[in-house]
């Protein structure tokens, strides 16, 4: 048993979630290849082979995979890993992107963001937004699947010395190209990636008072988000949201501010390990769900915790 | 030119669901369903691009029991021509439905096609990316914005960290996020007029498409359930047991 799994990057760093995924593959068994589709990536290939557990990892290196577009890396991926027992794929945006296009060149059913594996073939994902956990079992001859970071703990990104070969197959469907991208720019940790998370709701009234949050997040070294009313409401940019249609954390601590805790926002936070709510609305479902719960205005108490911690 | 759009019937997305005693499901049994939210932005942005004169045909298709038909008299009523029903009982998976709408393509040849990016009952968030793939066609994912020029759509797409903006050559496929649009409400003399419009109901083997699977559910258990906590009375108590009780500051 052979499993192959696609590195996140940037061209220039293997993304956190590869660590994860390794770990997913890892708690399956068997050989990992770590494959790195991109244009460049000399120094990700290298990174990747460092990852403690990595067997192999196979380079393509291609302008047609500069970006990830998923109509020319996809039959890379179904071509090369046609002869592995398992394909595993973060479920980053790219993830999700690139994998069900493998899955069906493949013929397969893909299962998507797996949180843990039961045996080789069987493994349990969330359903209906985290309030149903199916165990899911495939007898595809290929297994595809895309992981959900939060549920493995990372492998070590040190310790491993895989060897690092060259892929020759160039793919470039020409359906597609690539315009431009617009980053955010962020000095704080990745709001996936963070051991802790502040994050903002409707309560918190404006953008503006999001200030309040940054200088938290600044003290205790956290990545800041937001509810999806915050979102809605334009007050941070979409890229904040924690939830299920936004991103899914499960940091060390998750500090929800002014957060009412609509079942949308639990299923992207409710893994976190220890829960602080700060709401004046003593009713608010979050409570149900934190830790610890402080019923005060917020516009007093985040200031009062930034000078106590 | 005509653009093809796919939906949904789910549990509504205020329902709070139950799993069922024997764990062989969630239970449906009179619970209110409705179009998959994404999907009734899918339906809007092909009734915006048919307003804009971009469009001129909209064709809307569902996967899915009869009571779908429900689902696709909504869709006609907010503007969409046509309803075609893939009618099946069975609950197909993701590769399933997109091969049931490859061949549905391969009949209507629409230049767009427009799909919800996930359905809020099984998350997998793949047909869209399946049939592009079994179209070969471009594909625009997790879309905030859609703009057809001449033989080509440049879609922008919310990724981790922030938008990407790809341009494809039609046909294609969008695959729709959550704030492309927001969709409208039908009106009572549309949700009239939409009961004339027509609907054809197909099934899989007229299509000649197999639904077999590879996956197979075996359980479906409720999550563990988090407790409540304590309340703490001040923010000098939160962060004292932040730091000595949880110790994560």
């Amino acid at each position: 048993m052979t499993i192959l799994v696609i590195a996140e990057h940037d061209n220039k760093v293997v993304a956190p979630a590869t660590l994860n995924t390794v770990a997913a593959a890892a708690k399956i068994g068997g050989d990992i290849h770590v494959l790195v589709a991109g244009q460049g990536a000399g120094a990700v290939a290298e990174a990747a082979a460092k990852i403690a557990g990595v067997a192999k990892v196979l380079v393509a290196d291609n302008a047609a995979y500069a970006h990830q577009l998923p109509e020319n890396v996809a039959p890379l991926v179904a071509e090369l890993g046609a002869g592995y027992s398992h394909i595993l794929a973060a479920a980053t945006s790219n993830g999700k992107n690139i994998l069900p296009r493998v899955a069906a060149q493949l013929e397969v059913d893909q299962i998507s963001e797996i949180i843990s594996v039961e045996s080789a073939d069987t493994f349990k994902r969330p359903i209906y937004a985290g309030n149903a956990i199916a165990t899911v079992q495939s007898n595809a001859a290929v297994k595809v699947i895309t992981v959900r970071a939060t549920g493995f703990d990372p492998v070590a990104a040190e310790g491993g010395s895989a060897a690092v070969e060259a892929v020759a197959a160039a793919h470039n469907a020409g359906t597609s190209s690539f315009v431009g991208e617009e980053l955010a720019k962020s000095d704080r940790p990745e709001l996936t990636a963070a051991k802790i998370v502040v994050s903002g709701g409707r309560g918190m009234q404006n953008g503006d008072n999001f200030k309040h949050l940054y200088a938290l997040a600044d003290k205790l070294g956290a990545a800041v988000g937001a509810s999806r009313a915050a979102v809605d409401a334009g007050f941070v940019p979409n890229d904040m949201q924690v939830g299920q249609t936004g991103k899914i954390v499960a940091p060390q601590l998750y500090i929800a501010v002014g957060i009412s805790g609509a079942i949308q926002h639990l299923a992207g936070m409710k893994d976190s390990k220890v829960i602080v709510a700060i709401n004046k609305d003593e009713e608010a479902p979050i409570f149900q769900v934190a830790d610890y719960g402080l019923v005060t205005d917020l516009f007093e108490a985040v200031p009062e915790m930034v000078s106590l911690v | 030119m005509r653009v093809l759009v796919s939906i949904k019937r789910v549990v509504d997305y205020n329902v709070k669901i139950r799993v069922k005693a024997d764990n062989s499901g969630v239970d449906l049994a009179n619970v209110k369903m409705s179009m998959n939210p994404f999907c009734e932005i899918a339906v809007e942005e092909a009734v915006r691009l048919k307003e804009k004169g971009v469009a001129t045909e909209i064709v809307v298709v569902s996967v899915g029991p009869s009571t779908a038909q429900e689902q696709l008299r909504t869709a006609l009523a907010l503007g969409a021509d046509r309803a075609i029903l893939v009618e099946s009982a069975e609950d197909l998976t993701s590769l399933a439905v997109a091969k049931l709408l490859k061949a549905v393509v391969d009949k209507e040849q629409p230049q767009l096609v427009i799909l919800g990016k996930q359905a809020i009952d099984s998350d997998n968030n793949q047909t869209g990316q399946m049939l592009a793939a079994l179209s070969g066609y471009g594909q625009g994912t997790f879309a905030s914005k859609v703009e057809v020029s001449g033989d080509s759509v440049a879609v922008t797409r919310e990724i981790d960290g922030g938008a990407q903006t790809v341009s494809l050559k039609l046909p294609a496929i969008v695959t729709t996020d959550l704030r492309l649009n927001e969709p409208r409400y039908a009106s009572l003399p549309n949700i009239m007029k939409a009961k004339k419009k027509p609907l054809e109901v197909l099934t899989p083997d007229a299509l000649g498409v197999s639904t077999a699977s590879t996956n197979k559910t075996v359980k479906v258990e409720a999550p563990a359930a988090r407790s409540a906590g304590i309340k703490v009375k001040s923010v000098a108590e939160l962060v004292e047991k932040l730091k000595n009780e949880a110790k994560v500051i």
